[in-house]
């Protein structure tokens, strides 16, 4: 129990959040009508949390008995956990006033599936994997039904907790196997002696076990048949929350157990990682033309997006982890920034979701559309924004890991994707509407809304030191 | 080693021992002269009525979810409260705020539960 | 035979005689009640395995709040009187013969094949020690410290996720 102020300060990110979680509690107990504070609060102590995050990113190092690591390529997750989160609050609140949804609860279960998330992205213990993991997933079981009039949200609220459930019985069961065969929870360790452990057949289960249960959470396929519908069934800011940070939090832990991998230890689950990428890759992009659904569209799309960063994995190489890294956060933002928009379009009733609903949204609302476009844009990889060197990344990581095929199969797959997401534009922008939606535009959603595509341009012309950044800490 | 238990097995052995005894004693010990209006409902009991298996309120089910939430505290304070003699002898008052610190986030959630009425019957 | 092993004998047969008549029972809540008492017997096995924490968790959690949590849905549903499961999809039974079986043998690989030191007897008192509750405590309140107070966290999520699901009507 060595607990120091050095601890104190270097887990700071973790510990702002976590008294977030309370604080907002204590709000939402003792003041009424309190939905305006609560989302400010909740948007800027998450905030506060990104810059802290950031500001200490070169503090590596580890605490309380070497159970959690702080610095590098942790707080870098850890600002798109929260920076992410922050940028839902914004767009949340618009959205939670237009459909009247419970305020209280929901901010309290976002901060702290953050929370969750931020435990996952630092753990150096597979038990701390192992929390972090309940803690975001249970909240996001209950912000998936969190509108328990509408029958889609409880039906996406059952659903996830179903096959969530299911899969953290994967994970515990591989983490079981991986503790039986190594004798340790510890990642530093098992990191060590991963050449002599990749032999035992037992070990390269447990780590089968492991990733099939994260292939659940970041919805690959063929383990995405809930993708879809707990997407479409949860309130939109949930989507955007759940289909970004959850799935950037899902990849950290994937990161850490192939963190001996990109070491240069065999890959034992490459054909496993190949076929997963492969199959998400190509059913994703090729799925997801047939959908008229918005927020089916972009699950289907977030299945492929998956697939992508699997190949970063499959590769085997340093450049591919920098790679992933990158197009986590490349693609938090450009989710979020199409799924705020959607949560505008969209009325209470949950219309105005189609993609024919937005034909002429063009002339009638030009800094949506153009915003929209923006997104879309970045999400089919047309360069030069943040979407486009995601994908350059993973892919140079395959070629160089000698797996040319895969980077091959990723770029046939965008160029399928390219026409659904250009559909959203053309439509917007030549379609004839019939139909004069009422959208509710906010200052505050706009706000989200615009930070999202200055990151994702921020990030499309500044890539090369981004990624340098990110590399110098994953070496 | 084993033997350590047994103040356990003789607590188990009793506890067992006078539920038998207190049911079955009576039967074998008493004067039985059964008749049709002893055998009916006592008093001021309700006459059974349909069948047992009938579906109960799903408020119950509200209760049923915070026990096992509270149950699950039980879990992490449980070998704390054993062995706090030792672990206060090894690490001093960190012993102590650890269980604390635990505890106040968990009588959050209990609070939240209270404010929100989920103690309430409706 | 040891008294360790005739207690062993005596838990496990309850063990696996729980087992048997909870599958084999017609009215679900019988089965529940034949689960409590396998529970029971799996608790009484831990107890002879000198894994004293485990022992407890079976009867606190398992026994105690997960069965509560199995009767009331079995009340809620108004279950008993309809058709088995196994009779409208047979390969329901299949498919649970088939998982049963590769837990078995999965059982059967680590218990002769895969053990690390096979074939060694461990002297329960000196050689079984991680599972007392003297040695969780030892660990969970030092090393593990965070994740234990993060467990915390995700009791109060569970806590707030159990309202916002389960309650009719929240106040403010």
């Amino acid at each position: 129990m060595e607990f120091t102020l050095t601890d104190l300060t270097h887990l700071l990110p973790i510990v702002i959040v976590a008294a977030s979680v309370l604080v907002a509690m204590t709000i939402d107990m003792f003041t009424k009508e309190a939905d305006k504070t609560l989302g400010w609060f909740t948007a800027l102590s998450l905030f506060a949390a990104a810059y802290v995050s950031l500001f200490f990113v070169d503090k590596t190092g580890v605490h309380l008995s070497g159970v959690v690591a702080s610095g590098g390529a942790t707080n870098i997750l850890h600002f798109v956990f929260t920076f992410g989160a922050g940028v839902v609050a914004l767009i949340s609140m618009e959205y939670a006033k237009k459909t009247e949804m419970r305020v209280g609860e929901y901010y309290v279960l976002v901060l702290s599936s953050v929370l969750g998330m931020m435990l996952i992205a630092a753990a150096k213990d597979l038990a701390v994997i192992f929390v972090g993991l309940e803690q975001m997933s249970i909240s996001f079981y209950a912000l998936a039904g969190i509108r328990r009039k509408r029958d889609k949200s409880v039906e996406a609220s059952l659903k996830y907790f179903l096959l969530g459930a299911f899969a953290t019985g994967f994970v515990v069961y591989g983490m079981a196997l991986i503790y039986g065969s190594s004798g340790t929870m510890a990642l530093d360790t098992i990191r060590y002696a991963f050449p002599d452990l990749v032999s035992q057949p037992l070990f390269v289960l447990g780590l089968a076990l492991f990733v099939i249960g994260f292939a659940f959470k970041i919805a690959a396929v063929p383990f995405h048949m809930w993708a879809p519908d707990v997407y479409q069934g949860s309130p939109t800011p949930v989507a955007g929350l759940m289909s970004t940070v959850g799935k950037a939090a899902a990849f950290a832990a994937l990161l850490l157990i192939f963190r001996p991998v990109f070491d240069g230890a065999e890959n034992a689950l490459f054909p496993f990682l190949a076929i997963v990428a492969t199959l998400s890759m190509l059913y994703g992009a090729i799925v997801a033309i047939a959908q008229d659904d918005l927020k089916r569209m972009l699950a289907y799309s977030s299945v492929a997006h998956a697939g992508y960063m699997l190949i970063g994995f499959a590769s085997g190489e340093a450049t591919g982890a920098a790679g992933v890294i990158y197009y986590l956060v490349a693609y938090a933002f450009m989710n979020l920034g199409a799924f705020g928009i959607i949560a505008m379009i969209e009325s209470a009733e949950e219309t105005n979701l189609k993609v024919q609903d937005y034909a002429g949204l063009g002339t009638r609302a030009p800094a949506l559309a153009a915003l929209l476009s923006l997104f879309m844009f970045a999400l089919s990889g047309i360069p030069p924004l943040a979407g486009f060197f995601g994908k350059y990344y993973v892919f140079i990581a395959a070629v160089e890991g000698g797996a040319t095929w895969l980077a091959l199969v990723g770029v046939a797959s965008s160029a399928i994707s390219v026409y659904f997401y250009l559909r959203v534009v053309v439509v917007m922008y030549f379609g004839k509407s019939e139909n004069r939606m009422e959208y509710s535009v906010s200052n505050v959603s706009l706000l989200g809304v615009t930070i999202s595509a200055m990151l994702v341009i921020l990030l499309g012309v500044l890539p090369g030191s981004i990624i340098k950044l990110i590399e110098s800490f994953v070496r | 080693m084993l033997e350590t238990y047994l103040p356990i097995l003789l607590t188990f052995a009793a506890a067992v021992g006078f539920a038998v005894v207190a049911t079955f004693s009576s039967e074998w010990f008493g004067p039985q002269t059964p008749n049709p209006e002893k055998h009916s409902t006592y008093e001021s009991g309700v006459k059974p009525l349909g069948t047992t298996k009938d579906r109960v309120s799903i408020k119950y089910y509200m209760v049923a979810m915070l026990f096992i939430i509270f149950d699950l505290e039980v879990v992490f304070v449980y070998p704390w409260a054993t062995e706090f003699g030792t672990l206060f002898g090894e690490h001093g008052v960190a012993a102590f705020w650890s269980m604390m610190i635990f505890l106040i986030v968990f009588e959050f959630g209990y609070l939240y539960a209270y404010k929100k009425g989920g103690f309430k019957w409706a | 035979m040891t008294l360790a092993s005739v207690l062993f004998y005596f838990f496990a047969t309850i063990a696996v005689a729980g087992g048997v008549l909870m599958v084999t029972r017609k009215n679900p809540v019988h089965a529940v009640l034949f689960l409590v008492l396998n529970f029971a017997g799996v608790a009484g096995v831990y107890l002879v395995l000198n894994a004293q924490f485990i022992a407890v968790v079976q009867i606190i959690v398992y026994a105690g709040a997960i069965m509560v949590l199995f009767l009331f849905v079995i009340m809620l549903l108004k279950l008993g009187g309809e058709e088995s499961v196994f009779a409208r999809q047979p390969f329901v039974k299949t498919l649970s013969i088939v998982i049963a079986a590769l837990i078995g043998a999965q059982l059967t690989y680590v218990f002769f094949f895969a053990a690390p030191d096979k074939g060694t007897m461990v002297d329960m008192e000196t050689g079984v020690y991680p599972g007392t509750v003297k040695a969780i405590a030892e660990t969970l309140y030092t090393k593990y410290l965070l994740p234990f107070e993060a467990v915390g966290f995700t009791l109060v999520a569970a806590t707030v996720g159990a309202l916002v699901i389960g309650k009719k009507k929240l106040e403010d």
